[in-house]
């Protein structure tokens, strides 16, 4: 074949996978540590799933999560689900309400807690992570606190007790236009909570993984199913192959 | 006709007769099938045609699958679609199959027109088979466009909020017409309603019947091979022609194994990245539609932006809408711009295989471009870029004419 039409073919793919991975979710934050999740420890899982009814569901919805699917996902029976998960549900059948009234909290906080369904989708773990771990002392905030990672949120620093207080250093720099801009340079802690650093990275760890489990719960069942789809398919080529060979015998 | 008698023990044709005596069955199938004779040096390029047929198969498939969960409603629609990934059994898969066929419908027109462009498929005999291939095209980018406003999320949302604002700026009539598209005076469930309609009856029929009259087309004709030389021109004693062999089982069985290979590659992203790392799914359309909050980067889905960049490289809004509705229709006329000899590449000299690599590679930047902001060397990029777009079409008459070709082969180039 002449070498043009494979150099056009090979520029065409190469393109086509040049640009597919790269650019991630979410925009660049100054604190941009990986979450380090694994969506195959269940165990870790399981300790998001509380952390998140026990921290988060007060305000927080997850209206597309069922409990059912939580215990089917995660190895835990109904009765482990009502004991410990169902703090203001009946069923299993039921998704994960906020305890908090919607039109209460958006007269509170100036706008309702966004549902948490499938923020890990769009905004990414890491965000997640690193936005739960930004939190700093700010007097002139409302709440007595802002976020490195999103600046001037309304969400109050409900882990306080864990993580304790943290203040954030700034340094300025001088742009070339000469305009002066804040870069964030690390925390300093003022008051320490009930866990150290390591505990409080892996509670939220935990948590963040389970976020991202419930944004697709059928992920890792996905992935498994598909190396068979894959096995399936080579073998089926294998066959198409002999099958074209030989039909094409007598192609000259 | 005569009476047909019935004698015991004396063959009558059977049930095929029966059939063929009242519907064309066989000849139909001889025509399309059988004694379709297509060339023997057929490439991989020749796989893209059949990959459309299959990737519209899925999207049909899966899309009425779809129909029976999805609500067509603003307050409904986002849940429903969070209903089918969660609680449909096997919906994740539906859903994805259809998200992920999208993009791959666009992978592979684009490179069946590429195709199209190496070997001059489009050249005489042939025109009116581009042009409704053409057509197809046009009527997809409508369909993908109406579809990808259904899930209402945000990107749903503003990315229609923008293409719909582009017709705005024709003069007299935009501001009219953005509000009879729209059914309303922003985009709201009438809107979605109406998207529907489009997505589900109006252009999927409309895309059936000229799949339909594209192959009736195509069949008429012949195909064109990698050689571009007419195979119909050197018939053998049984009127078949010598470089000719059957659709079925020759290609059919060497298609096979190509739509095999596709399907790995659409199962590996249908199993493993669907998402495709935000170029197929878009991160921030898994936030539902919010009138409130324009997401701070809006970029149509990757397909689009070639086009969506020639706009944006133009400063004036009205004429960068014009220009962006030239560069989607210019290919059109590649027929009548195209003066060369010879059809193939294989035939053609340097100049129109350098204006084909530049125009490759103008058409990549030009989508990457369209995912960028736009903003400083971004733009120049795309200005650049925009006036090779251009000039590749423009400058065909005169390029294609000068250009030293070499001699034709009698026969295809075959080594079997």
């Amino acid at each position: 074949m002449d070498r043009f039409t494979k150099l056009a073919g090979l520029v065409v793919l190469g393109a086509c996978f040049a640009t597919s991975p790269a650019s991630a979710a979410g925009g660049k934050s100054p604190l941009a540590d990986p979450s380090g999740i694994d969506l195959d420890n269940v165990a870790s899982l399981q300790r998001g799933a509380a952390n998140y009814m026990n921290y988060c569901s007060g305000c927080h919805s997850a209206e597309y999560v069922r409990f059912s699917t939580i215990g089917k996902m995660l190895e835990l029976s109904d009765e482990q689900l009502i004991d410990n998960l169902m703090f203001n549900a009946d069923k299993t059948f039921e998704t994960i309400n906020a305890a908090m009234p919607h039109a209460d909290a958006e007269r509170w906080f100036g706008q309702a807690p966004p549902d948490l369904s499938l923020m890990a989708r769009s905004k990414g773990a890491d965000h997640i992570y690193n936005f739960l771990r930004g939190y700093y002392v700010d007097p002139d905030s409302p709440t007595g606190v802002d976020n490195v990672v999103l600046a001037g949120t309304s969400m109050p620093h409900v882990l306080w007790e864990l993580q304790g207080f943290q203040k954030a250093n700034f340094e300025q720099h001088e742009n070339e236009d000469g305009s002066v801009t804040m870069e964030f340079e690390g925390f300093e802690m003022l008051s320490a909570g009930s866990m150290d650093a390591e505990a409080y990275d892996e509670f939220v760890r935990d948590t963040t993984n389970f976020l991202a489990f419930i944004a697709e719960p059928v992920r890792q069942d996905r992935r498994k199913i598909g190396v068979w789809v894959l096995i399936f398919l080579l073998f089926f080529l294998v066959i198409a192959a002999q099958l074209k060979k030989e039909i094409w015998k007598d192609v000259k | 006709m005569a009476r047909i008698e019935t004698e015991v023990g004396k063959p009558q044709g059977g049930f095929m007769k029966w059939i063929d005596d009242r519907f064309p069955f066989t000849k139909t199938m001889e025509h399309h099938v059988t004694k379709y004779y297509a060339a023997k040096n057929f490439n991989w390029w020749y796989i893209f045609g059949v990959l459309a047929f299959v990737v519209l198969a899925i999207q049909l498939i899966t899309g009425i699958f779809l129909t029976m969960n999805y609500k067509p409603s603003a307050t409904e629609a986002f849940a429903s679609v969070e209903y089918i990934m969660r609680d449909v059994e096997w919906g994740w898969l539906i859903r994805y199959m259809h998200s992920t066929g999208a993009s791959f419908f666009f992978v592979v027109v684009y490179l069946h027109m590429f195709r199209a462009m190496l070997y001059g498929s489009y050249k005489k005999p042939r025109e009116l088979i581009w042009i409704i291939g053409m057509l197809i095209f046009f009527v997809l980018m409508a369909e993908a466009f109406a579809g990808y406003l259904l899930p209402w999320g945000q990107m749903s949302y503003w990315g229609a909020q923008v293409i719909i604002s582009l017709f705005g700026a024709i003069p007299v009539i935009g501001d009219g017409l953005v509000e009879y598209i729209k059914g309303d005076y922003a985009i709201s469930d009438i809107t979605l309603n109406r998207f529907f309609a489009l997505h589900v009856i109006v252009l999927p029929l409309a895309l059936i019947g000229l799949v339909f009259v594209h192959i009736v087309a195509l069949h008429e004709v012949g195909s064109n091979n990698p050689d571009g030389i007419e195979i119909k021109d050197n018939k053998g004693p049984d009127g078949v022609p010598v470089d000719g062999i059957a659709f079925h089982p020759y290609h059919t069985s060497k298609d096979l194994v190509g739509i095999i290979v596709f399907l790995m590659i659409f199962s590996a992203v249908v199993f493993f990245a669907p998402e495709m790392g935000g170029f197929f799914l878009e991160h921030a359309n898994f936030e539902k539609a919010n009138v409130t909050a324009t997401p701070e980067h809006i970029a149509p889905v990757w397909y689009f932006t070639p086009y969506y960049a020639i706009l944006r490289a133009v400063p004036d809004k009205f004429w960068g809408f014009v220009l962006f509705a030239i560069s989607v229709v210019l290919p059109l006329f590649l027929p009548w711009l195209d003066r060369s000899r010879v059809r193939s590449i294989r035939y053609r000299g340097w100049m129109y295989k350098t204006a084909l690599t530049t125009f490759v590679i103008t058409f990549l930047m030009l989508l990457w471009l369209g995912l960028q902001p736009a903003e400083g060397l971004y733009v120049l990029l795309a200005r650049i870029f925009t006036v090779l777009y251009f000039a590749f079409f423009l400058l065909m008459p005169y390029y294609t004419a000068k250009d030293k070709t070499k001699p034709l082969p009698d026969r295809v180039v075959y080594h079997g």
